[in-house]
C-alpha cells in the first residue's frame, strides 16, 4: 500500500536510474545514513567502536570487493586474506616512508598496489575457471603470507616480524594509534566505506558491472557478443583487489593498530570472506554488508547471551557458538541458498503487494 | 508483530554491548583460552590463575578483606577475539590484564597504556617492556624470552665446557611474534659465543613438521632450542623422538615445557629440558590448602587433576604475583578498594622475598622479584628442567642462574628506545 513505485513519477534520466526506485527505500536509506553518520557519534564507545562497528565495516569492504569478483563476475577466489595483507603493508610501508601523507590517500594508494597485486594474480584466470581458479588463488593467499613473513623489508626490520602504527592525524584529528577517539575513527572508515560502496553499487550498475555479469554468466557467449574476457576479468581482479586491499589497510590502521600476517590474514580470513558473501548473496552490495554483518556480529552478540546474559563458562559457550554459527550457516543456506540479500528481496516484493497479495 | 520485532532488535542491540555487572569486588579479568589449537596449555594455567583467586576468596577473604572475582573471556589465543574481549571487560573495573598470548600483549600494549590499567605478560610478550620508563604499563617480571635465550645458551655453553666456537645450535619456532621475539639476542649471542645459529619457522599452529625435522636431521646441529606453544611442541618433540635427536640436547622455552608436551612422545621425550621459570610439581605447603579448600570444596577451575603440573603453577604464580601486587596496592593507596591506577603503582613497588615465598606455602619456588620504576622486567632468573619419562616427571637440574645483562641490557635499551622514538614517549624520570 504504502512501499510501491506507482505514483512516484520519474521525469528525468537520472531519476530513472537512481539506485533507489522506491521512495520509501530511498527514505530509509537516507535515514540510515543520517543515523550512522550523525547519531552513531555521538553515542559510540570503545566497545562499539573496537568490538562491533570497526570490524564491521572494515569485513564488509572486503566482502564487497570478494563480491565484486565472485558474485558480479564468477571468479572464485580463495586469496582475500592475502590481498588484505597487500594492502595493510602496502599502508604500513606508505605511512612508514612518507609521515605527513594525508591517510586517506595512504590507503587510495594501499588498494592501488593491491589492484597490480591483483591483476598480477588473476592473469591465470583466463586460462583456468572455477574450483581450479580457486586453488590457483590459494596459491596467491600462502606466498604472500610466506613473503610478508621472509623478507625483513616488508615490515621495516622489526624485531619481531609484526608491524605497527603510531599515532597519526587526519586533518589534525587522530585517527589511529592508542588514544584515537572511538567517533573519528569510526566516521573514518565509515567515510571510506560509504564512497566505495557507492562506487561500487554504480560500478555494478554500469558497462563494467554489466560485463562482469555477462562473463560470470556465460564466457563464451559474452566473448562472441564482444565483450572482451582479458579486459573484464582483469578488470574485475583489480577493483575487486582494490577494495580488498583498502579493507586491509583499514584493519591494520585504524582497527588494529599492529599485525602479525599469519594470524590477521590467515587461511581462515579468506574462507570468512567467501562465506560473507555466500551468506549474504552473491552479486549483491547489500548483501556483502548483510554477510559481514552476520558473520562479524552473530558470534559476538552470541558470546554475550551466552556469556553475559546466562552466565555459562567461557569455554562451554565458545563451543557452542561454533556449533550455532555452523548450523545458522546451513539453515541459512537451505533455506535460502542465494542469501540474506534474496531474502532482503522477497520481503520488498511481499511489502508491494501487501495487504492485497491476489 | 512489528512491536515485537523491535523489542527484538533492541534486545540484540543490548546483548551486543556487553553486560556490566556492578563493580565492588577486585577484578582479575582472565583473557583465557579453552579452545583451539592452544586450548590445553590455556585451559591448565587458566586453571591455576582461577584457583588461586578462589582460594584467597575462600581461606583469606579475598585480598585485605575485599573479595576477589574473575570474570573470563574466551580469546582462542585470536587476537581480534582478545581485543574484543578487553574493550568488554576493561569497564568492569579491571584491575590487571594478563592474556597469555604475546600477539594480544602487542595489541594491548598502547590500549592499556591510554587506559591506565597495567599488563602483566609474565615471561612472554614485548620484551623491552622491562624498561619501566618507557613501558610505564607493561610488566613483564619474573623474566623474558631474551633472558630465557641467554640463560639457554649458558647452559649449553656449561654442557661444552665453555667452547661454543663452531658449534650448530638451530632454533624451532613459532612463525609469530612469540617465536621471532629472541632471534634478535641469539644472534648477538652467535656473534659473542662464535656459535652458528639457523632459524627454522614452523607456522601456525604447527601441526605438520615433517620438512624443518628432515632439516635438522640434515643438518646436523649439535643443538636445538624450541620456541613453540600448544600442539606445536608434542608434534616437535615426537619428531624429534623419531629422528633420534639426543633429547637432552633439545631444549626448549618455558612455554614448551608442560606435561601436554612431552607425554605424547611416550619414553621418546625423556631427557628433554627445558627452561623454567619457577619451581615444578605439587611439593609445596600451599597444595594442601588447594586441596582443602578449592578441590575437595568443588569450587576449582578444572577437575582437579592439573594440580602441580606446569601449566597450572605458571598460572597460579601469575595469580600469586597479582595478589601480592593488589595487596601492595592497597597498602600503598591507604584504599581497599583499589583501582587500576594503584594497581599499577603496585606492581611498581612489588616485592617478593624467600621469606614471603615461604609465607604463601611456596618456599623456594621462584627467585625472588623487586620490580622498580626502571626495570619492570624482575631478576630475569631461569633454571634448567629435565622431563623423566619414566617417573612421569619434571625435575630442576641446576639453581636458578642469571642471563648475560652485558648483552641483553644494550638490546633492550635500544629496541625501547627505537618504541619510545616511534610513539613520541618521553621516557619517564625514574628517580
Amino acid at each position: 500500500m504504502f512501499y510501491r513505485e506507482a505514483g512516484d513519477f520519474k521525469t528525468t534520466y537520472a531519476k530513472d536510474q537512481q539506485i533507489f526506485p522506491i521512495a520509501l527505500d530511498r527514505w530509509a536509506f537516507r535515514l540510515l545514513l543520517a543515523f550512522a553518520f550523525l547519531v552513531v557519534p555521538f553515542i559510540i564507545n570503545d566497545y562499539w567502536e573496537k568490538s562491533v562497528l570497526l570490524p564491521f565495516l572494515v569485513w564488509s569492504m572486503a566482502a564487497l570487493g570478494l563480491n565484486i569478483l565472485t558474485g558480479y563476475c564468477g571468479q572464485l577466489s580463495l586469496g582475500s586474506g592475502g590481498f588484505m595483507a597487500v594492502g595493510a603493508y602496502a599502508s604500513f610501508k606508505l605511512s612508514a616512508a612518507f609521515p605527513e601523507l594525508n591517510l586517506f590517500i595512504v590507503i587510495v594508494l594501499a588498494g592501488g598496489i593491491t589492484a597490480l597485486v591483483g591483476i598480477f594474480f588473476g592473469v591465470p584466470s583466463l586460462r583456468i575457471k572455477g574450483f581450479y581458479l580457486a586453488v590457483a588463488t590459494l596459491a596467491s593467499q600462502f606466498f604472500l603470507i610466506w613473503l610478508f613473513n621472509k623478507v625483513p623489508w616488508f615490515y621495516n626490520d622489526s624485531a619481531t616480524g609484526m608491524i605497527f602504527i603510531s599515532q597519526r592525524d587526519f586533518f589534525g584529528i587522530q585517527i589511529t594509534g592508542a588514544g584515537a577517539q572511538p567517533w573519528a575513527t569510526y566516521l573514518f572508515s565509515l567515510s571510506v566505506v560509504t564512497i566505495f560502496a557507492f562506487m561500487a553499487k554504480n560500478l555494478t550498475r554500469g558497462r563494467i558491472g554489466r560485463s562482469w555479469m555477462a562473463i560470470r554468466d556465460m564466457d563464451i557467449a559474452a566473448e562472441i557478443i564482444g565483450v572482451p574476457p582479458l579486459m573484464t576479468k582483469l578488470t574485475a581482479f583489480a577493483v575487486s583487489s582494490f577494495y580488498i586491499g583498502i579493507s586491509g589497510a583499514l584493519m591494520f590502521l585504524i582497527y588494529l593498530g599492529s599485525i602479525e600476517p599469519t594470524e590477521a590474514f590467515g587461511i581462515d580470513k579468506s574462507f570468512l570472506v567467501l562465506f560473507m558473501i555466500i551468506i549474504g548473496g552473491l552479486g549483491s552490495i547489500l548483501g556483502s554488508f548483510l554477510g559481514a554483518a552476520f558473520m562479524v556480529l552473530v558470534p559476538v552478540l552470541l558470546k554475550n547471551i551466552m556469556v553475559g546474559a546466562l552466565g555459562w563458562p567461557a569455554d562451554l559457550a565458545a563451543h557452542i557458538e561454533l556449533l550455532l554459527i555452523g548450523a545458522l550457516i546451513m539453515i541459512f543456506l537451505v533455506l535460502e541458498p542465494h542469501g540474506l540479500a534474496q531474502i532482503w528481496r522477497i520481503t520488498k516484493e511481499k511489502l508491494r503487494l501487501w495487504p492485497f497479495p491476489h | 508483530m512489528k512491536a515485537s520485532r523491535l523489542k527484538g532488535a533492541a534486545l540484540a542491540a543490548a546483548m551486543l554491548m556487553g553486560t556490566m555487572p556492578a563493580h565492588a569486588d577486585l577484578t582479575f579479568p582472565m583473557l583465557s583460552y579453552r579452545t583451539g589449537p592452544y586450548g590445553p596449555n590455556g585451559t591448565e594455567f587458566a586453571d591455576g590463575y582461577a584457583d588461586y583467586f578462589t582460594l584467597l576468596n575462600e581461606r583469606d577473604g579475598g585480598i585485605g578483606g575485599v573479595m576477589t572475582k574473575t570474570p573470563e573471556c574466551e580469546t582462542a589465543y585470536n587476537t581480534q577475539k582478545g581485543v574484543e574481549c578487553y574493550e568488554s571487560t576493561k569497564g568492569d573495573g579491571a584491575l590487571v590484564y594478563q592474556p597469555l598470548s604475546t600477539g594480544i600483549t602487542y595489541q594491548l600494549i598502547p590500549k592499556v597504556t591510554s587506559d591506565d590499567i597495567p599488563l602483566h605478560s609474565m615471561g612472554y610478550g614485548r620484551t623491552s617492556a622491562a624498561n619501566g620508563k618507557v613501558f610505564s604499563h607493561i610488566f613483564n617480571y619474573p623474566g623474558n624470552y631474551w633472558d630465557a635465550a641467554s640463560i639457554i645458551v649458558k647452559h649449553i655453553n656449561d654442557q661444552e665446557s665453555g667452547d661454543l666456537k663452531g658449534k650448530k645450535i638451530s632454533l624451532v619456532y613459532h612463525n609469530s611474534a612469540y617465536g621471532k621475539e629472541p632471534i634478535r639476542t641469539l644472534e648477538e649471542l652467535a656473534k659473542k659465543h662464535g656459535f652458528e645459529l639457523t632459524l627454522i619457522p614452523v607456522d601456525h599452529p604447527g601441526q605438520e613438521q615433517k620438512s624443518q625435522w628432515l632439516q635438522i636431521r640434515r643438518d646436523r646441529p649439535d643443538y636445538v632450542m624450541m620456541w613453540g606453544w600448544g600442539v606445536m611442541n608434542q608434534v616437535a618433540i615426537k619428531e624429534a623422538a623419531n629422528i633420534r635427536f639426543p633429547m637432552d640436547h633439545f631444549i626448549g622455552v618455558w612455554w614448551s615445557a608442560s606435561e601436554n608436551d612431552v607425554l605424547p612422545a611416550g619414553a621418546g621425550a625423556d631427557g628433554y629440558k627445558a627452561i623454567a621459570m619457577h619451581g615444578v610439581g605439587s611439593d609445596y605447603p600451599i597444595y594442601a590448602d588447594l586441596k582443602k579448600y578449592v578441590v575437595d570444596a568443588g569450587k576449582a577451575a578444572g577437575d582437579g587433576t592439573k594440580l602441580g603440573t606446569v601449566l597450572y603453577n605458571r598460572g597460579m604464580y601469575a595469580a600469586m604475583l597479582a595478589a601480592e601486587a593488589a595487596a601492595k596496592a592497597q597498602a600503598l593507596s591507604g584504599n581497599k578498594d583499589i583501582t587500576s591506577a594503584d594497581m599499577r603503582n603496585g606492581m611498581e613497588a612489588l616485592e617478593v622475598s624467600n621469606a614471603r615465598l615461604a609465607e604463601l606455602g611456596l618456599p623456594g619456588f621462584a627467585p625472588e622479584i623487586k620490580v622498580t620504576c626502571a626495570n619492570h622486567g624482575g631478576p630475569g632468573l631461569g633454571a634448567i628442567q629435565q622431563w623423566d619419562a619414566s617417573a612421569g616427571k619434571w625435575s630442576l637440574i641446576t639453581d636458578f642462574v642469571a642471563s648475560d645483562r652485558s648483552v641483553l641490557d644494550p638490546l633492550i635499551a635500544e629496541d625501547s628506545a627505537a618504541y619510545a622514538a616511534e610513539n613520541k614517549i618521553t621516557p619517564r624520570d625514574c628517580n
